[in-house]
């Protein structure tokens, strides 16, 4: 990224989390030449460095989200890889990893290569590709993926389009094989969630919308699973929303299978109650589920059966949602709420230790999807994010990095304030 | 100035038992007003009222504008096909200009559920729901709920089923809530493809036979079959539907008890209804249509703040 030398860095004093390290102490991060050099307890300063007081906040692997839409090319009216990449750092992301159904899509090594080059312009957060399984998405033809993975592309996935095909989805898993890649399968029988506003269920048939049952998402996670079986291949399962969806991966991974799975913030935060007074930023894809649906998902999130936490960042144009309900686009921003509503849901509660939300946020993408960060041993890249889990802030979507607003958190008081975000050792965010 | 209803009609789930009397109460002397050789009271002169269809409607469509005609409302009309909505409109941007216009009142019919506390949300006019998408219904409801009290005394107790498609039907949903509010036992039976698999949640019977349902109710209220179902592979035919699910004389005649027969219109005959069924001597298809326009004008007097008690010496002026 940034050629320029940086000065020495120290994070003096922090809550060092490091799971990769079984860490969590305090210490002192010692950063030269954008990697990690060093940790330890009152280490000697390096000539000429910054020292930056760390005491009382967490110093940890910047997190990764796997699941972004960063809209260009094409919907820059919504975001732009700049300013998608301003909105995480902000949140604390030091890599987002960019869905590719952009206008035209990302099916090929050459908008693979625009995206790339668009992020490291940005110089922002490390932003990676992720191609088209088909082209076109049209779900029929399989694109280069060899092509793509040589410009950077880092996973392929048709999200936002179910591959329907058994058959795509078969020489998908096989054909990534022979570049150790995932295949990001966004899960959703499309006959059977047709036309579908909101989770089918008892909110559903008292607002009239037409419900999408959660064996929509269900039928193609367990085709899915069987599919990895038969392949051998990596198959990410987006998004997952369901708890037949968590049973179904336990299963999967009790049998070893190449299975990993992703839940976004909103459905282990929210239930499809939030739908009532027809509010278009409570409608998702996959929808907004039951109660039992959200704790089986913050439960698979305890217990690693639900292996990572992706935003699925969605930005809409404040007109696009400012409509009936029927006809507004799926999707929410996440990238600048995501760490808060962990802390909020997850963390709080107990259900997870603060060291276990870093191995979803950014440990477990680093592994699976085989990317920079995720660790702060030494020599490794210097991508760390320091917060205060205690402070609280106010979501003023006005103040959003994004180009987008559309959340349904705005005015809630969260807690956790990303102070400073820093990718290859250098400071992309300062509160 | 707060009405009894409060600004805006969006449905009969969130109306209370008290609220609901006082609309039938209010709709009883406006009933008289359309016997009279000159149909016209005072109330709503000066009011400037918006019919605003999105839907194509006839019944609805003329009974509130007679309503609001006999009320001495100023009414404009617009369908969609003759406004900018045809030429990408949004509905905010159709509500600010409303709004910008001065308008009292807005009625809409639209094919979106929520369009109407959409629409009530973002205007200062009071908001009467028409009909949205699959949601409510609320004065086909009110209006189906003062045809059973005319011919039951109460709705206390009372035993409804509602038979059909309930699975897309606005009408049955604001038919659960008003009967519900209202004291009387609902029942729903039709298809299982056409009854939603939550529906016991919202406090009804679902019986999966019509010879059952026909065995426990005092009124049956027959809901129109729209007939793209079968093309939605909901039912495999309009014929197996009359047999299986379509109301009778040969499956009346082996109720206990004489049935009241409703249908919200329009009929589709020979299919869920069979034609002496509903010219039939139970049936009070054509009274429900009668008490539609008294029900509505009752709503709109209501919102405008008019108080109960006023609807009588309103009526007598």
């Amino acid at each position: 990224m940034n050629k320029v030398q940086e000065r020495p860095l120290v994070l003096r004093g922090g809550r060092v989390i490091d799971p990769t390290q079984q860490l969590d102490d305090i210490r002192d991060v010692v950063i030269i030449d954008g990697v990690i050099d060093g940790i330890g307890q009152g280490q000697g300063t390096p000539d000429g460095a910054r020292v930056i007081d760390a005491t009382g906040h967490v110093v940890a692997p910047g997190l990764i989200d796997v699941h972004v839409h960063l809209r260009e090319p094409g919907q820059e009216d919504r975001e732009t890889i700049a300013t998608g990449a301003a909105s995480a750092v902000a949140g604390g992301f030091s890599s987002i990893c960019a869905m590719p159904n952009t206008d035209p899509v990302v099916d090929n090594q050459g908008t693979v290569g625009f995206v790339k080059s668009r992020g490291e312009a940005a110089g922002l957060a490390r932003v990676f590709p992720i191609g088209c399984i088909s082209l076109g998405q049209r779900g029929e033809q399989l694109a280069e993926f060899g092509e793509m993975v040589a410009a950077g592309a880092v996973a392929v996935s048709d999200d936002g389009h179910p591959v329907m095909s058994s058959h795509l989805m078969r020489t998908a898993l096989e054909y990534a094989r022979t570049f150790g890649i995932p295949v990001a399968d966004h899960c959703e029988d499309t006959p059977l969630a047709s036309g579908g506003a909101m989770h089918e269920g008892v909110v559903s048939l008292r607002l009239g919308l037409k419900g999408i049952p959660a064996a929509a998402e269900e039928i193609h996670v367990a085709r899915d699973c069987i599919l990895a079986d038969l392949t051998g291949g990596h198959v990410h399962l987006c998004h997952m929303s369901t708890r037949g969806s968590v049973s179904l991966i336990r299963r999967a991974k009790e049998l070893g299978l190449a299975v990993t799975a992703e839940a976004a913030p909103h459905h282990f935060s929210l239930t499809h109650e939030r739908c009532e007074g027809y509010d278009t930023n409570a409608k998702m894809n996959p929808p907004l589920r039951e109660a039992e649906d959200r704790d089986a998902i913050r439960a698979a999130l305890a217990d690693g059966t639900i292996d990572c936490i992706a935003t699925d960042h969605a930005p809409h144009h404040y007109d696009a949602k400012e409509r009936e309900f029927d006809d507004a686009p799926n999707g929410i921003i996440g990238l600048e709420t995501a760490l808060s509503l962990a802390l909020r849901e997850l963390v709080r509660p107990g259900l997870l230790s603060l060291s276990t939300l870093i191995e979803r946020m950014s440990c477990a993408p680093a592994r699976l999807w085989h990317l920079p960060g995720g660790s702060l041993r030494t020599g490794t890249v210097a991508d760390v994010v320091v917060f205060d889990p205690d402070a609280e802030w106010t979501v003023d979507p006005g103040r959003f990095r994004s180009k987008s607003r559309n959340t349904p958190w705005a005015g809630e008081v969260l807690p956790g304030r990303v102070l400073r975000t820093l990718v290859g050792g250098r400071i992309v965010f300062e509160a | 100035m707060t009405s009894l209803l409060g600004k805006d009609l969006v449905g009969l789930e969130r109306l209370t038992r008290e609220q609901i009397t006082a609309i039938l109460d209010t709709a009883e002397p406006f009933k008289e007003v359309s016997e009279r050789p000159i149909k016209k009271v005072p109330a709503l002169r000066g009011k400037t009222i918006v019919n605003l269809f999105f839907e194509a409607s006839t019944r609805t469509r003329i009974s509130f504008e007679f309503a609001e005609k006999r009320l001495s409302a100023d009414t404009v009309n617009v369908q969609s096909a003759g406004s900018s909505v045809s030429k990408g409109e949004t509905l905010v941007d159709t509500a600010r200009n409303l709004e910008a216009m001065r308008i009292d009142m807005v009625v809409i019919r639209h094919g979106a559920s929520g369009a109407a506390s959409f629409l009530g949300d973002r205007i200062r006019s009071n908001v009467i729901n028409a009909g949205d998408g699959k949601h409510e219904h609320p004065t086909q409801g009110l209006l189906d709920l003062l045809t059973l009290r005319d011919r039951f005394g109460s709705l206390e107790g009372l035993k409804v089923c509602i038979v059909g498609d309930v699975l897309h039907s606005r009408v049955a949903r604001s038919n659960i809530w008003g009967l519900r509010h209202m004291g009387a036992e609902v029942g729903v039976c039709g298809p299982a493809t056409l009854v939603p698999r939550d529906i016991e949640a919202l406090g009804v019977t679902v019986f999966r036979r019509v010879e059952e349902a026909i065995q426990w109710a005092d009124a049956l209220n027959v809901l129109r079959l729209q007939l793209e179902r079968m093309q939605g592979g909901f039912i495999p035919s309009l014929r197996e539907y009359n047999r299986v699910f379509g109301i009778t004389t040969e499956k009346l005649t082996r109720a206990p008890k004489d049935l009241l027969i409703l249908h919200p219109g329009p009929m589709n005959r020979g299919v869920e209804i069979d034609s002496d069924v509903a010219d039939g001597e139970h049936s009070v298809i054509l009274p429900q249509v009668t008490n539609g326009v008294a029900v509505r004008m009752a709503v709109l007097y209501l919102l405008a703040g008019g108080a109960p008690d006023w609807a009588t010496s309103g009526a007598d002026k």
